[in-house]
């Protein structure tokens, strides 16, 4: 995944229909991708929070660039890496935070981790940790969708090591049979856990893939958001009039482990660092925005500052929530109404 | 698709129950593999194409995951998915879905699963090591998930309207050597009734013995009844417990109470089984009111073997069955 050192500096792609004041916003929710991702590492390095710390450094231009092409409508299911995606979507970062802190008053009422919870309202399906299985549940909200005449676009993403999946291969097969408009996102970062790209699959680009599935496929430099949301804007247009469904790669890096206890012993002595520093997608974006006169170094520093302050706020708000009730373990296996609760047996209780 | 004047069997029940339940709704759909075009391996879906359309009745490749997955999608819109498995042995393609994804989704906060998933089960018809699973014991250990086994055809419609209004996944096995069986023909009631899920059922009332069972072993357990009532004069309550998850113990528990004397019979392999747990049920919550020690009747620990020899040496008898009655009534 080293390469060579670009011969000047990296930016973004100058074709596109972005207007000035969506750069912008779309620079925010990058900039916010990446600060949220440090400010859960500061969190868990205080020991604030528990379970595992999952970050998107070096790839949030993939999930930020391609969800910005969505519309209010339409469905994602994120995987960890994809936090900017939820972000798009509306998801507050004080969601997630009750989510990391596991409060009470969760989405998932602390019964799950992190970005494991729903909000259908605004198009968010909640993940689950075994890979590839978002996609038949996707295929079922487009089916559901034909069923009620609604026009909705539903997004899966995955890592490149969930496309070896039965269940990627299920789905995807699924929804290009029955031409639904699923466009399933593999981000190709070099690692599955520790695994290279080269165990994984014997083909050299994922976008491949396609071929065999009679879908469209693209592939993007997931590392230029700009490319990453003009690609996904043709995905999703191609999509919603009714050609099928998209298989996109978007090639990136995954600068930290799996997770934050990960130390990346892996990895060859060199290949994060030089990632750092010749294709980091929030510096190639800056430069691009610097370049255009969109935003200015001050403008963009004055937002790093304003996040900073919002993210803290949001993170002490979640952590000053309440933890649950030890019984709300016991509740909503079933519909409550239906079963009782699966309240914990009284040995020899007559 | 109305129940004619012999009555229907459990097959034309459950085909008329979905039928009915997509005109009444249109959330409801049917998916599976061919279960179209075809009308289902069995023709339970027979006709539902012609009437309602693909969008309605739709035909997947064969990707038992994809099956499961997608009726997850479509529940979490809100609609009623009812998915068939073309044999319940295929059910453990879509092990991972169903447990993972449909089982827990509601108590992750990420919305309930109100959906169906049905398919032929069970032995006794030569069908070999992948056609004759009883799958419920694979369940019985995941919280979130529903399962009912009808024996009779009136259960069979019932339960299967129960499972398409029921709010979280149901999972309905239905034992293909009874689909088509002329002794189970019965005539149905005119008006829309539901099975509610979680009640057992007293096949047959007796004092001396109760034989806890389900789905094709209750016409067993009605018939070992019988002799055991003709040759020796003793009377055998039969309770067919009709959902196995969550289990009705009040049921149970109150045969327990009449008679003391209990026989658990069912057709998957011993070991593991659902008996295992009905017998702790009873040691736990009854065991003084029992005047001899539970007894499990089921198959043998091995696969389902495929020639007639071997499966019937496999699957409880009916003389085995006797006996085992005989043993607990005189101990």
């Amino acid at each position: 995944m080293k390469q060579k050192k670009p011969r000047r500096p990296l930016s973004c792609t100058k074709e596109t229909t972005l207007t000035n004041e969506k750069f912008i916003e779309l620079y925010r929710y990058l900039k916010l991708t990446r600060m949220f991702d440090e400010k859960t590492v500061r969190l868990k390095k205080q020991s604030k929070l528990t379970g595992g710390v999952f970050t998107s450094l070096g790839q949030e231009a993939t999930a930020v660039g391609t969800a910005f092409a969505l519309e209010e409508k339409d469905f994602i299911a994120p995987l960890i890496r994809d936090i900017g995606a939820c972000f798009v979507k509306g998801i507050e970062p004080r969601t997630i935070f009750l989510q990391y802190f596991g409060r009470g008053t969760a989405p998932s009422r602390a019964t799950d981790v992190q970005f494991h919870f729903a909000d259908l309202e605004k198009g968010f399906v909640g993940p689950i940790s075994h890979l590839g299985d978002m996609i038949p549940v996707m295929t079922g909200i487009l089916l559901a969708a034909r069923m009620r005449n609604e026009d909705r676009v539903a997004v899966a993403y995955l890592g490149e090591g969930a496309s070896s999946t039965g269940t990627f291969h299920e789905g995807v097969n699924f929804a290009a049979v029955k031409k639904l408009p699923l466009i399933t996102i593999i981000e190709n970062n070099g690692y599955a856990y520790s695994t290279p790209t080269r165990e994984q699959a014997a083909c050299t680009q994922f976008v491949e893939k396609a071929l065999g599935y009679g879908i469209k496929g693209l592939q993007v430099d997931g590392n230029d958001i700009v490319a990453c949301y003009e690609t996904m804007k043709s995905a999703v247009d191609y999509a919603r009039t009714g050609n099928g469904s998209v298989l996109i790669e978007a090639m990136t890096y995954r600068r930290k482990g799996h997770a934050e206890h990960d130390n990346q012993a892996y990895v060859p002595e060199g290949e994060i660092e030089w990632w750092a520093e010749h294709n980091d997608p929030v510096t190639r974006f800056e430069k691009y925005l610097s370049e255009q006169e969109i935003l200015s170094n001050q403008q963009m520093d004055d937002m790093a500052v304003e996040i900073k302050e919002f993210l803290n706020a949001e993170a002490e708000w979640a952590e000053d929530q309440p933890p649950p009730e030890p019984v709300q373990a016991a509740m909503n296996v079933f519909d409550n109404s239906f079963v009782s609760p699966a309240y914990k047996k009284q040995v020899l209780d007559k | 698709m109305v129940s004619n004047q012999e009555g229907s069997t459990i097959l034309e029940a459950l085909r008329a129950g979905i039928h009915e339940a997509m005109v009444a709704d249109e959330r409801v759909f049917v998916i599976g593999e061919d279960v179209g075009r075809y009308g289902g391996a069995f023709k339970v879906t027979e006709g539902l194409l012609d009437e309602f359309g693909g969008e309605r009745v739709i035909d997947t490749p064969i990707s038992e995951a994809a099956i499961v997955g997608a009726a997850c999608g479509a529940a979490l819109m809100g609609m009623k998915p009812i998915a068939e498995f073309q044999f319940i042995d295929f059910i453990s393609n879509g092990f991972d879905m169903l447990t993972n994804y449909a089982a827990k989704s509601r108590y992750r906060g990420c919305g309930g699963i109100g959906a169906v998933f049905r398919g032929p089960c069970g032995s006794g018809v030569r069908g070999g090591p992948f056609h004759s699973l009883n799958a419920e014991s694979f369940f019985m250990n995941t919280a979130g998930l529903k399962m009912v086994e009808p024996s009779t055809a009136y259960d069979a419609k019932g339960l299967l309207k129960a499972a398409i209004d029921d709010p979280d996944p149901v999972l309905i096995f239905e034992h293909k050597k009874l689909y088509r069986m002329p002794r189970l023909r019965e005539v149905l009631p005119e008006e829309d009734y539901r099975v509610e899920i979680g009640k057992a059922r007293v096949a047959r009332a007796g004092d001396d013995l109760s034989i806890i069972t389900f789905g094709a072993q209750t016409l067993n357990a009605l018939d070992a009844a019988e002799r055991i009532e003709n040759e020796d004069g003793r009377s055998v309550e039969v309770i067919d417990l009709r959902t196995l998850s969550p289990l009705d113990k009040g049921t149970i528990l109150a045969t327990v109470k009449k008679t003391n004397r209990v026989v658990i019979l069912h057709e998957s392999s011993l070991t593991g089984g659902i008996g295992g747990e009905i017998s702790a049920i009873i040691a736990e919550e009854a065991f003084e009111w029992l005047d001899a020690p539970v007894v499990r009747i089921a198959s043998i620990d091995s696969p389902v073997p495929f020639a007639p020899q071997l499966e019937d040496y496999f699957l409880p008898s009916l003389d085995e069955i006797v006996e085992g009655c005989r043993k607990v009534l005189k101990y």
